[in-house]
């Protein structure tokens, strides 16, 4: 048997919580009902008293729950994400996923015996970068950016002293994540500080000709024809024009599947594997930990993996591995 | 599962028949869901915040009717109306009505039906996602409401419910009920 | 010089110029712009580095005999090893101040060298700022989409902290990096054999919309605004907020007269409006926005004077 990989699941609802659980999460990411996690979609989330219910469920079914407030606090604001960090140690929440440098610095003073979790908010790209916060704040994990290929992943890993968690399947952020005001230019509303990239409240669907146009901001971001796959209305994945180019300037309306490299990020010395997806819904959270779930105790028998299952769910309807193979950059 | 997904489309025979139906008889279920719904699922309307004040089309494009939904706390509605009285509405919701009640029943996802073109929204799109979220966090089972609507008759109408339910879904391939950890999509 | 209300910084120059073209500019800046600090290295990709490394030390010296105080720039988002290596020798000198925009470089500052904390380090609230104050920053050019309250409230801060602020003020705006080069990609190229097709953007390449509006601009690994943002109306504002010195980050064209528009302004001989209509008429082409400090959408147009 090898070395069994953790199994990170997100969660938006108590409902897709336990689906998550019994569908094989090792570990829940999820976050409170406001803007101190980069999920502040409406009507997702956890209030302080289904958190309450939730970790107990988790802890009863031997799961761990950690909880993401890992936006950056508004100036003048702070107390709102520090309560936040109080009430998760209060609630009994196994580690907090956090990336703001002052909400670090409280959590290790005030918690100090409070597990920290570096997010992927952070954009720690290397072991100095990882190594800083680690001595800084005795951070114990840290959430790899998606800039990263499997070999710089391995060599990071063995510079360093603390865990490391990769994406393994879902949204892919093209951009080093946390540090990405694109939204903010459109909307007016920062992922950073109000935690929502692409906010609903700004974006329009309309039918134009037959294609159906998603505006974010009033910026039309994308055309899909009739019966052609729709993407996000997220910038980062539009069709633009630049120069003599049309197309997808940034990256194509896909979504990150490394199902098959799981063995290579066990290799690397990864600790634990992350779906992305919090704002899904519990049918999804369902499939997906449970083809993941499938996939980790198959590594761990030395069975082969069987990849490419989900497409079905996923942005564009098609995958991609991402920054983990170089040819992508 | 790699294959893409089917949904199946309402019956035409159905359709048919519920054109030339009256609406005031389905509107009245409609409004003991409604109320039902509010009971039993208070949470339902937390998770909606400030959206339970819009008024939600949803639309079964393989029927020849649609509902307007005005999620209310207090005092909920649900009515049935023929698609040229859809009237004034915030945001609609549109596609074949096997995805519309899967949704509700946790059989898809929405994001992969919107992906895969399946399901057309339009107008707020902010009090589409709360709604989808809030009715996802349910965990609804339609079944079991229409069943709750006989009052302190549920007891003994759930049963009959349920097989109606089943024989529905078996006719018409849309899932009328939750089944527990139905194959997901 | 008359009294000004605000230090001028040039901030570092974010595309990739011929190196003639980047030694006159840096000439022109010594001898002529009236900016107190010129902030100078790359600080968007490390291929650019080598293209003008001889061109940087002529330019840091006429710089400072230009009376300019020089601080060398750091890489936004620092990944492969011999960027690792480079940003690590920064740190071997202590005669130049080091702007950090990347917290990897964190691990070498002393906290008797002072340095300064760049555009595209998350500094959102007091905690943060008060944090790395207490490391030795002495000056922080905030994240360009804050709002003239947190400004506010982070510029206080600063000051108890005895740091100053500075804000973006004038330029296409930085809005994101990535692991991916868009110059590359769109002219069929990998990273890695780029042809160093960037240089033909002097200010980037703009990004439109497919209903043809102008939204952003690429630069390498970097993504900018398409409008500029412009703060020349806003000076009284940011004054009375406590921000201590204002950005300008080079484009081309006379750089040197956007930098004296801003002086001008900034010592109260040249009123907002007419500091705007010189800026207009230095660039006639371009379009500016001031929406972030107002806490609308960076891309909103500046309101009409």
């Amino acid at each position: 048997m090898r070395e069994k990989l953790e199994l990170v699941c997100p969660a938006g609802t108590p409902a897709a919580f336990r689906a998550a659980i019994d569908a094989g999460a090792h570990t829940i990411s999820c976050g409170f009902n406001d803007e101190t996690n980069a999920r502040n979609f409406p009507g997702l989330n956890f209030s302080r008293e289904e958190m309450a219910q939730s970790i107990k469920y988790a802890h009863r079914k031997d799961a761990k729950v950690l909880i993401a407030i890992n936006t950056f606090p508004r100036a003048g604001a702070f107390s709102r994400w520090s309560q936040a960090v109080d009430d998760a140690a209060r609630l009994g929440t196994d580690a907090v996923i956090l990336a703001d440098l002052g909400l670090l610095d409280y959590a290790s003073h005030r918690h100090p015996t409070l597990r920290l979790h570096l997010s992927v908010q952070a954009a720690a790209a290397n072991a100095d970068a990882i190594e800083f916060y680690a001595k800084s704040f005795g951070v114990r994990r840290v959430v790899l950016p998606r800039v990263l290929s499997v070999p710089e992943i391995a060599a990071i890993n063995r510079k360093i002293s603390v865990e490391t968690e990769v994406f393994i399947f879902g949204g892919l952020c093209v951009m080093a994540e946390g540090r990405c005001s694109l939204s903010s230019y459109a909307t007016g509303k920062s992922p950073n500080m109000n935690g929502a990239c692409s906010p609903a409240s700004h974006v329009e669907y309309r039918e134009e000709a037959g294609e159906l146009v998603s505006r974010l901001g009033g910026f039309a971001i994308h055309r899909s024809a009739a019966g052609a796959a729709a993407p996000y209305p997220t910038l980062c994945k539009g069709c633009f024009e630049a120069g003599d180019y049309r197309g997808h300037v940034f990256e194509d309306p896909a979504s990150l599947d490394a199902a098959s490299l799981i063995p290579q990020l066990a290799e690397a010395g990864v600790t634990a594997l992350k779906i992305e997806g919090r704002q899904r819904s519990r049918a999804y959270t369902e499939a997906v930990v449970r083809s993941f779930r499938k996939a980790l105790d198959d590594h761990a028998g030395g069975r082969p993996i069987i990849a490419g299952q989900l497409r079905d769910l996923t942005e564009g309807q098609q995958t991609t591995s991402g920054a983990y193979r170089k040819a992508w950059r | 599962m790699s294959e893409a997904r089917i949904i199946p489309g309402f019956p035409a025979v159905g359709a048919a028949a519920l054109r030339l139906a009256p609406m005031a008889p389905l509107s009245l279920l409609g409004a003991r869901l409604a109320k039902n719904l509010g009971r039993r699922h208070p949470s339902l309307f937390t998770r909606l915040g400030d959206q339970a004040e819009k008024i939600f089309l949803i639309d079964p494009s393989d029927l020849p009717l649609v509902f307007r939904l005005a999620p209310r706390p207090v005092a909920p509605r649900l009515e049935a109306v023929r698609r040229d009285r859809a009237g004034r509405w915030d945001a609609r919701i549109a596609g074949p009505l096997a995805a519309l009640l899967g949704l509700v029943h946790g059989v898809y996802d929405g994001d992969a039906l919107f992906f895969s073109r399946d399901l057309v929204i339009e107008g707020d799109t902010e009090a589409v996602l709360a709604l989808r979220n809030a009715i996802d966090n349910e965990e609804i089972d339609l079944a079991a409401e229409a069943a709750a609507m006989f009052g302190p008759l549920e007891f003994v109408a759930a049963a009959p419910v349920r097989l109606l339910a089943a024989l529905g879904s078996e006719w018409s391939g849309v899932a009328l009920a939750r089944t527990p950890r139905q194959r997901p999509v | 010089m008359t009294q000004r209300k605000f230090a001028l910084t040039l901030g570092p120059l974010l595309f990739n110029w011929p190196a003639d073209v980047f030694a006159d500019f840096y000439a022109r800046i010594a001898d002529e712009a009236p900016v107190d600090r010129v902030v100078i290295g790359e600080n968007i990709c490390s291929k650019r580095t080598h293209l003008y490394a001889d061109a940087m030390v002529s330019a840091i010296e006429r710089l400072q005999c230009g009376g300019k105080q020089v601080v060398l720039s750091s890489l936004a988002m620092v990944t492969l090893e011999r960027e690792r290596r480079a940003a690590r020798k920064l740190f071997d000198q202590t005669s130049l101040e080091i702007e950090i925009d990347d917290l990897t470089l964190m691990n070498w500052v002393r906290p008797e060298t002072p340095f300064s904390i760049g555009p595209l380090v998350n500094v959102y609230n007091e905690a943060t700022l008060t944090f790395l104050a207490g490391k030795g920053a002495r000056r922080f050019c905030l994240p360009p989409e804050l709002p003239i309250a947190s400004i506010g409230t982070l510029a206080r801060a600063a000051a108890k902290a005895g740091a100053g602020v500075e804000l973006f003020a004038y330029g296409r705006i930085p809005l994101a990096i990535s692991g991916r080069c868009y110059h590359a990609r769109i002219h069929g190229l990998s990273k890695d054999s780029c042809q160093f097709i960037c240089e033909q953007d002097a200010d980037g390449l703009s990004v439109r919309t497919l209903d043809g509006a102008d939204f952003l601009a690429i630069n390498g690994v970097q993504t900018l605004s398409h409008k500029y943002c412009n703060l020349i109306g806003d000076l009284d504002l940011l004054a009375t907020a406590g921000v201590t010195s204002l950005r300008l980050s080079p484009h081309s064209g006379d750089f040197v007269a956007v930098t004296r528009a801003f002086a001008e302004v900034a010592s109260g001989t040249l009123s907002p409006k007419q500091g705007l209509a010189r800026l207009q008429q230095v660039a006639p082409e371009r379009d500016y926005s001031n929406g972030f400090l107002f806490g609308a959408c960076g891309a909103a147009a500046l309101p009409a004077v």
